[in-house]
């Protein structure tokens, strides 16, 4: 079942000094479930093609159809409401509230949702034991390894029940063993949960991983590989 | 959970974070007990004018008030005082007879109120006695006391037991005088006051001025509390209709202004320091929002509104000025609390002070509703203060804040 279509995409920064096409003319889709790696040099294009897709940037021209609705047709604030109901995200850096414990940074986006303590915090400890983290439930960000950051981010992108989960280079700040750890935790939900994944990434074990790669290049798609 | 982000946002850098609070601290702990000394001062001039000079109720002919001429008098002054004082909730009555008079001594003379008055019930509602320095109260002389203040003694070069002579005019216009002797010295904290007031006894008085017996000219009357004030001075209306019964405020309406523009001036000075504090709180907060551009970019990415992520920034500044004006308003409450039953004393300026009436030694006074109202004021800083910083913060733009390093 095709859950995004992305027509026609267009993303051009035009300063006073220069204009740079970062998204050129793309269309591709996206089936409910799979697991894509969005590839590419630095400049090509990828992070801003997610933020596209993701409402956090608004094409130049262009639509993101996300489940039969227009991203960009939607009010400033619905498109907010969107996104928190919607879409999961996973930033390079991690970005969790440093004031708040692995549980309560989970428990934070159901709180914004608007569900009842005692469920939001269940589930959390759910997500958390699911990515390896129960022992660490009450540990502040600062006390927490960049990798078990990093799957704490994955819990919370997880906890709001996503149609799909974008993860801008997830990978770049983890060691091998850490990047080797997250990238089984993510296959096996998507696997066993059918969760969608769709990640920027330079890291070729990343890469191996992925049952479709994108390659961008100067803001084209240059090859669309399903394996 | 907003609130327990708020408050731990707060403590991420706590220097910062605590000299905002200290520098509120202390300029609300300034303001609160500036505010309970200046409102002890005023209540103790009020006090002082209600316990020294003019009492609660003053009962008059209406033209005394006026005219100030003896012939105005109330015929049967001592029984309508004896009336008044069986009334629910008076203290005390002090009849008394009011002359002006020249007071001479063997060098110098000087025009003073005479009040003949009698002593046992005069000490219900007068406290002069409390201000003798000297002497006793209308006792120790035989013949015709006088009890006169230490300005006037200065002035006139009078000590206890020295013969003054007074001089008026009795009741068929005719000049009098007769011999008095200085009986005791007061002192009261309004030198205004005691430069041209002279106590004697009622029936000396009465007969120097040849008034008729039970006449007198005022009838001050002390009630049980303030507020039974009114109350009382309808009652009397009932048994003296024909007669003028004033409240010490309608006596005296400058004294009440006083208090209400003190109270207006005080609230004006507590705004003055907010207003300074509002402009390092703003600053403080404009630093916070900047220094987390990239978590409030992440915040408004996975969905937080901007409506919240504003409540927050709100919250957070609320309860960073609430911190240091609670701990603010508590020292000075309790700073002043200290000197509410000990006493500032501003004796070096005591001359000047006591010239307007005030005491030198100041008890402070904590007035609830200034504190209620403080509160609120600093609350409303808060959000004030919140306001720029939580704009700018709704401002950015996701996907840029995200990219800041």
């Amino acid at each position: 079942m095709k859950i995004i279509e992305i027509r026609d995409l267009v993303k051009i920064y035009d300063s006073e000094e220069i204009r740079v096409t970062a998204v050129d003319h793309i269309d591709l889709s996206f089936e409910e479930g799979e697991f894509t790696a969005v590839v590419g040099p630095s400049g090509s294009g990828k992070t801003t093609f997610l933020n596209l897709v993701g409402g956090l940037d608004r094409p130049t021209s262009g639509r993101v159809i996300i489940h039969g609705i227009d991203l960009w047709s939607l009010r400033p604030h619905e498109i907010t409401d969107f996104r928190l109901h919607n879409i999961g995200f996973v930033f390079q850096a991690y970005n969790l509230l440093p004031v708040l414990t692995a549980l309560e940074n989970v428990e934070f986006i159901m709180h914004l949702q608007g569900w009842p303590k005692a469920e939001r915090q269940r589930r959390a400890v759910e997500l958390l034991e699911a990515v390896g983290l129960a022992d660490r439930l009450h540990s502040r960000p600062s006390r927490l390894s960049g990798g078990q950051q990093q799957r704490v981010a994955v819990a919370r992108a997880l906890a709001s029940r996503p149609r799909f989960i974008l993860a801008d280079e997830p990978t770049a700040n983890l060691d091998s063993h850490s990047t080797e750890n997250l990238l089984n935790i993510m296959e096996r939900l998507n696997r066993e949960e059918g969760i969608t994944f769709i990640f920027s990434t330079h890291d070729a074990r990343v890469v191996k991983k992925a049952r479709r790669i994108i390659t961008l290049e100067d803001g084209k798609v240059i090859a669309d590989e399903k394996r | 959970m907003l609130i327990a982000i708020s408050w731990r946002n707060i403590w991420r850098n706590k220097l910062r974070s605590l000299v905002v609070i200290i520098a509120i601290t202390l300029g609300i702990m300034a303001g609160v007990f500036s505010t309970a000394f200046m409102k002890g001062m005023m209540v103790q001039r009020l006090e002082t004018a209600i316990r020294s000079e003019i009492s609660n109720l003053q009962v008059h002919d209406s033209l005394f008030r006026i005219t100030g001429e003896l012939k105005y008098f109330i015929p049967k002054g001592m029984a309508l005082a004896g009336s008044i004082d069986t009334l629910e909730h008076v203290r005390g009555t002090a009849p008394r007879i009011i002359v002006q008079a020249m007071i001479s001594s063997a060098e110098a003379g000087s025009g003073v109120s005479v009040l003949g008055i009698e002593p046992e019930r005069e000490k219900k509602v007068t406290d002069i006695i409390d201000h003798l320095e000297e002497g006793q109260y209308l006792e120790g002389v035989r013949r015709n006391p006088i009890l006169i203040s230490r300005k006037l003694a200065d002035k006139l070069n009078l000590h206890l037991r020295s013969r003054v002579v007074l001089t008026l005019q009795d009741l068929d216009r005719n000049l009098t005088a007769d011999a008095f002797r200085v009986a005791g010295i007061y002192r009261t904290t309004n030198t205004s006051y005691d430069e041209v007031h002279v106590f004697v006894r009622y029936d000396d008085l009465l007969r120097l001025t040849a008034l008729p017996d039970g006449a007198v000219h005022e009838i001050a009357v002390r009630t049980d509390d303030d507020r039974f004030t009114p109350a009382v001075q309808q009652a009397i209306r009932h048994l003296a209709p024909r007669l003028e019964v004033l409240t010490w405020e309608q006596i005296s309406p400058e004294l009440r202004y006083i208090v209400a523009a003190m109270d207006q001036y005080m609230y004006l000075f507590i705004a003055i320091i907010l207003l300074a504090l509002l402009f390092g709180i703003i600053n403080t907060m404009l630093m916070v929002i900047l220094e987390r551009r990239k978590e409030i970019g992440m915040l408004l990415a996975i969905g937080m509104s901007r409506l919240r992520v504003f409540g927050m920034i709100l919250l957070e500044t609320v309860m960073l000025t609430m911190a240091g004006g609670i701990v603010g308003i508590v020292g000075g409450i309790l700073v002043s609390k200290y000197f509410e039953v000990h006493y500032i004393d501003l004796s070096m300026f005591g001359k000047g002070l006591e010239q307007w009436g005030y005491n030198s030694l100041v008890h402070t006074r904590i007035d609830p509703a200034l504190v209620v109202t403080v509160t609120l004021m600093v609350i409303f800083t808060g959000i004030v203060a919140a306001l720029y910083p939580a704009w700018k913060a709704i401002r950015y733009d996701p996907a840029e804040a995200l990219r800041t390093e």
